[in-house]
């Protein structure tokens, strides 16, 4: 009895997981795979258009009781770059018809015309003649003509689909593509956003946890930056960096505080003096680590506040009994509290900050010395429009990525499961 | 010991105030005001002044008596000093000024020899200062993408610095970005498309996710905890490292500039989040309310349809404004698969605006205004939802 039961509730249990499952695994599991079919492959943007025989129907009456009608079907490979093998055509007419001038290629039996019009190489280019005639010499409608589409259907070579492999994107990846600088760029941009995050959220958690007055608007208005839609924040922050009509520039200018407009965005190296010492900053990397920081930084917030609010007041009046300072009561109280929470939050920001894309590209488009992984994938497969190159380098960061979750699990993995 | 906590107390309450005085400065700079310095040493200086007479007067007359009558008398001197500047900024710099000395109540001659005092003040001012610092810091955007909208491209160019609306025009030429971008760019349709795909995506995905949630939560089966492992790796992987493959494919199978086709990829990559935050739910609801509607016959479907959603209600709502925001606010496959403008969301149409260097940047603000409200709206009403359910891990980004 519960022998069945248990395998009823199995088969539930599936009915229930599948659709769900397959669905994910359809459009994220797969494309991981194919990532890596793809990346053995020669192949360019414009090969993955599969080539298609087309015909457009141009029907015009040749005799003045318009019992003869003349049909030109403009064919075409629609590919510039492939062949299409065994094209075959097929088109209906009304009844009590005939045609003056059929094709050797072509049949015509019952009200039916079937061609066979071989291979077509790229690009391929003919204009084919029907000379249509009524047998009782009576009016062919135009508009049944016309509105009778052509079916056409041939073979080609799918070149995803072919098994011919390359080294050659992984070769290009690793010697053609400036990678350590990538790699370099991409680390700067994940550690210095993710670490500047957490410090703005432990600063922003820590002013919401004090009795202040409305705290419950702090705390939303902090949310803003995370819940705006990247498109019109990103386009915001162009607006006030932009360095010949930007409000912060011309803020800064009229307020004498620099001289000329500064490139914020646009500028790959800033020169600055400390103490005599020149130190080379790269600045638009730097801007878009602070937009970064700025649009995440409410989420480091958010946990960190959760934490901190779960802490037990009893510890910090015991902390006062004892006749410690504030600075005392944070490094001895709050830290070791929140130290768990932190490094959760450390390894969730450094993966997602590593595969940030749309805020780089929208603030920069990856000028200026703020190409990163992300946005190597997207120039290499659209605008090069090099896909096989696109997918070498997606899989070079799912690669970066699995060994960083294997390095944090063996590491600090431990220590956060057991809060 | 009394010297050192005097001391800080000056210096910090001094700069507090000097740094909300320069917010309001610049933002008074914005509506127009020719202001070329920031009178750093100037306020600093008065602010010593004042919060010494504030911690000298102490408790001595009525406090309301106290700040009004040093707010007036700093905002007049202040006006004295600075005869060019209207009556409106002045009142804000005497609003200020008492909202600086009504902070500085607790603190007087007695109370600053405590224990720790310097520390504390520290840590007040901070707090005070870190609070109005990160107010600016993050609505400052939010406020030039606003009053952007109002301006025009070449009174901006002409002055950058001058956000003042001009109030005697109609109102409709003071909306005139928003009409423009409804009539010439045709956004009315791009809202359109966006909310069919987000609404699309939140039911889609609920209903795929809600009969996998309970049977995660509840039912037990082979691959379980395979399953219940591999949501939370799957929410980890980037979207980026999708777009390669889903491009090719979509194209092949002629999905692109689809609607439907963006409707799949966002149910696909929400799922898991919706999973993950659902199953957690339902996990809390007792066993033994389901057991009695097994007892009265209900099959599994019954259970999920009469027990479970009823009972999970503001879970499920909460899942739903989430994923509503996720596929509103996306952009990377919305920028991959569309590129006719028939078929745009309001985030690529903004993109697309975007491209053409002509546009006037009042347009492309408008439209991000128009496209930033409803979620900041939805965000505002339902934060308390929405605040509980980021905390249990959801939202990618």
């Amino acid at each position: 009895m519960s022998n069945t039961l248990s395998k009823l509730e199995k088969r539930t249990a599936y009915t229930l997981v599948l659709p769900a499952v397959l669905l994910v695994f359809a459009i994220v599991l797969f494309p991981i795979f194919a990532n890596i079919w793809i990346s053995f492959k020669d192949i360019e943007l414009k090969d993955i258009r599969i080539p298609e025989p087309r015909a457009k129907k141009i029907v015009k009456s040749i005799s003045d009781d318009g019992s003869e009608l003349k049909i030109v079907y403009k064919l075409r490979n629609s590919s510039l770059i492939q062949e299409i093998r065994d094209v075959k055509f097929q088109d209906k007419f009304p009844k009590n018809t005939s045609i003056l001038n059929l094709d050797s290629r072509c049949n015509f039996k019952s009200k039916k015309i079937i061609c066979e019009l071989g291979d077509w190489e790229a690009k391929y280019k003919e204009n084919f003649e029907i000379i249509l005639k009524n047998i009782d010499g009576e009016k062919i409608k135009k508009e049944t003509i016309k509105s009778q589409k052509p079916i056409l259907s041939g073979k080609s070579d799918n070149p995803l689909l072919t098994t011919n492999f390359t080294l050659k994107n992984f070769k290009k990846v690793f010697y053609e593509n400036n990678f350590i600088d990538l790699l370099l760029t991409t680390f700067y941009f994940t550690f210095f956003g993710t670490v500047g995050a957490i410090i703005f959220g432990i600063l922003a958690a820590q002013l919401v946890n004090q009795n202040i007055q409305g705290r419950s608007y702090m705390r939303g208005i902090l949310l803003f930056p995370y819940v705006g839609p990247v498109v019109a924040l990103a386009y915001t922050w162009t607006l006030l960096l932009d360095p010949n009509s930007g409000t912060l520039n011309a803020l800064l200018v009229n307020f004498n505080i620099i001289e000329s407009p500064i490139n914020l965005l646009g500028q790959k190296y800033i020169t600055i003096s400390i103490l005599g010492f020149d130190f080379k900053l790269r600045l638009a990397l730097t801007t878009v680590i602070f937009f970064e920081i700025w649009r995440y930084f409410p989420l480091a917030f958010l946990f960190i506040l959760a934490r901190l609010q779960a802490i037990p007041k009893s510890l910090y009046e015991a902390a006062e009994v004892d006749g410690a300072s504030p600075v005392k009561k944070f490094i001895h109280i709050t830290l070791p509290q929140i130290t768990a929470i932190i490094s959760i939050l450390f390894m969730i920001r450094f993966i997602w900050n590593f595969n940030k894309f749309e805020d780089i590209f929208l603030l920069t488009g990856g000028a200026s010395g703020t190409r990163t992984l992300p946005i190597n994938v997207y120039q290499q497969g659209f605008a090069v429009s090099d896909i096989g190159m696109g997918s070498a380098v997606s899989i070079v960061i799912v690669m970066l990525l699995l060994a960083f979750m294997i390095i944090y699990f063996r590491l600090i993995g431990k220590k956060a499961n057991e809060i | 010991m009394k010297f050192k906590s005097i001391t800080i107390f000056l210096v910090s309450s001094s700069f507090f105030l000097t740094c909300i005085l320069s917010i309001w400065k610049i933002m008074s700079t914005l509506q127009g005001l020719n202001f070329t310095n920031l009178n750093i040493t100037g306020n600093f200086f008065s602010g010593i002044i004042l919060s010494l007479l504030c911690v000298l007067i102490g408790n001595r007359i009525n406090h309301l008596i106290k700040i009004f009558s040093l707010s007036f008398l700093f905002s007049f001197l202040y006006f004295y000093f600075n005869e060019s500047s209207p009556y409106w900024y002045i009142f804000g710099v005497f609003l200020t000024i008492l909202f600086f000395t009504n902070k500085l109540k607790k603190y007087n001659i007695k109370s600053l020899t405590e224990d720790f005092m310097s520390e504390k003040i520290i840590f007040d001012f901070t707090t005070l200062f870190g609070i109005v610092f990160f107010a600016f810091v993050i609505l400052f955007p939010f406020y030039i993408m606003l009053v952007t909208s109002f301006k025009t491209q070449i009174a901006l160019l002409v002055n950058p610095l001058d956000f003042s609306l001009d109030f005697s025009k109609s109102l409709t030429e003071l909306f005139k970005s928003y009409f423009v971008i409804f009539e010439t760019y045709n956004f009315s349709r791009y809202i359109l498309i966006s909310s069919a795909v987000s609404i699309g995506t939140v039911i889609v995905t609920l209903l795929f996710a809600i009969p996998a949630a309970y049977a995660v939560a509840r039912l037990n089966f082979f691959g379980k905890n395979f399953l219940s492992t591999s949501i939370l790796i799957i929410y980890m992987f980037p979207a980026i490292v999708l777009v390669i493959p889903l491009y090719t494919v979509f194209s092949q199978l002629g999905l692109r500039n689809s609607i439907f086709g963006l409707l799949i990829v966002y149910t696909a990559t929400t799922l898991p989040v919706a999973i993950y935050m659902l199953q957690g739910y339902f996990k809390s609801i007792p066993k033994e309310i389901e057991d009695a509607g097994i007892m009265d016959g209900q099959n599994w479907f019954g259970i999920i349809l009469k027990i479970i959603i009823p009972l999970s209600l503001p879970a499920i709502s909460s899942v739903a404004l989430y994923v509503f925001m996720i596929a509103w606010n996306e952009f990377l496959f919305s920028l991959m698969f569309l590129d006719s403008p028939k078929s745009f969301t309001l985030s690529r149409a903004i993109q697309y605006l975007s491209g053409d260097a002509e546009t006037p940047r009042q347009y492309l603000m408008a439209g991000s205004v128009i496209v930033t409200l409803p979620v900041l709206f939805i965000f505002v009403y339902f934060e308390k939802y929405l605040v509980s359910g980021l905390t249990s891990g959801s939202v990618k980004g």
